[in-house]
């Protein structure tokens, strides 16, 4: 079955895209959250990830701050 | 052995690889990112053919260009130690050891560090380098901004819009940037200027919740919740000790890339190679690599 992904990004910041850019390589379907737009969403980051910063994928509720391809094709099961 | 390993994939790293690559030797890049500072940048109107692009939009044309030669790329690997031998230069980074007849760092520079008690710890908790990235999320707070520079000043531009009150926290007496953004941040009432000021601490709980200043010798902690550090770059050569550097860590090169030891080159804003623009970083890799291509085919 395929995971529920989630990325909370902003549309200025390098490893946003640069995560983004692989989950589309992998053909992973993912929901982008723009938290500079979406007030509520980054409270929801930040309360969720206990971080501030950007990029933070959710995999199924497992949270994966910064763009960390290992831990990403893991918990995808790349 | 590979004939050639470039350390870096910004501008002049991905430069290096597309002319080691077209010229057939067998590459290996290692980066702990694609684009470096480029990536970073807002936008960029003084790269040739292109009056106007963003820095990821930039580095996108420059992936899809070294994909297309199908370069092979260790990302999210990062060099911890370079060391030549008689017989190789040794490339040691966190996840493993590869040896090669050529290297050519191309590392690039990172943010320059507060080195106070607590900018570890917050890290991403409140504390970060980079504001167009992470502002957003301090919508309403009360921030500082360490430096006193075009970076600060630049970040404090952008913050002005979206936060609650901003502080500069300026080591020297007075901003040095340009002009018209002084002028700008001056006269924002959402900013206090605080010149002649050090950093003593980050502090907080589970994120950042104060900095701890000096100023006219009197401590003070002024409580903000977010702290953005723009205070320069310092470059990433501490894995190269064995080369010559200068007084800032830039990597003496040559007029053709060569540093003091033969077979290891370097190009870009790790060296001290005049002005750091992302032209003159792609010029000097593409320099650097024919330099090695050239080095090579007089050993074979």
């Amino acid at each position: 079955m395929a995971k529920n992904v989630k990325v909370y990004s902003t549309p200025t910041c390098p490893y946003c895209i640069r995560v983004k850019q692989f989950l589309k390589e992998s053909a992973v379907n993912f929901n982008d959250i723009d938290v500079s737009s979406d007030q509520d969403a980054a409270q929801e980051m930040i309360k969720r990830s206990g971080q501030m910063g950007v990029p933070v994928v959710d995999i199924d509720g497992e949270l994966i701050v910064g763009f960390d391809k290992e831990k990403i094709k893991k918990a995808l099961g790349l | 052995m590979y004939d050639i390993i470039v350390i870096g994939a910004g501008p002049a790293g991905i430069t290096a690889a597309i002319y080691a690559i077209r010229k057939r030797m067998d590459l290996l890049v290692i980066s702990k990112d694609v684009g470096g500072q480029t990536a970073w940048s807002g936008s960029i109107e003084n790269y040739t053919g292109y009056q106007f692009v963003t820095g990821p939009d930039l580095t996108l044309k420059f992936e899809e260009h070294m994909r297309r030669y199908n370069v092979p790329l260790k990302e999210g690997e990062a060099v911890t130690a370079v060391k030549k031998t008689d017989e190789k230069i040794i490339v040691t980074t966190d996840k493993g050891e590869y040896g090669t007849k050529t290297l050519i760092i191309a590392s690039g520079k990172k943010s320059r560090e507060l080195n106070v008690p607590g900018e570890k710890e917050f890290k991403n908790k409140g504390l970060t380098y980079c504001a167009t990235c992470d502002g957003p999320l301090f919508a309403g707070k009360d921030v500082a901004i360490i430096g006193g520079g075009n970076s600060a000043l630049d970040a404090a531009l952008q913050l002005i819009k979206i936060a609650h009150h901003i502080y500069i926290i300026n080591i020297a007496p007075h901003l040095t940037g340009d002009h018209v953004m002084i002028e700008k941040v001056e006269g924002s009432e959402v900013v206090s200027v605080m010149n002649s000021t050090h950093v003593l601490a980050v502090t907080g709980d589970k994120v950042v919740r104060g900095i701890r200043i000096k100023r006219e010798g009197k401590v003070e902690d002024l409580p903000v919740e977010g702290i953005f550090v723009e205070i320069g770059l310092m470059p990433n050569s501490d894995f190269a000790s064995d080369v010559s550097r200068n007084s800032f860590g830039e990597i003496k090169v040559d007029s053709y890339n060569r540093t003091d030891i033969p077979g290891i080159f370097a190009a870009g804003d790790v060296t001290d190679v005049p002005e750091k623009q992302i032209i003159i970083a792609a010029g000097e890799g593409s320099k650097a690599a024919l330099t090695a291509f050239r080095y090579l085919s007089e050993r074979r």
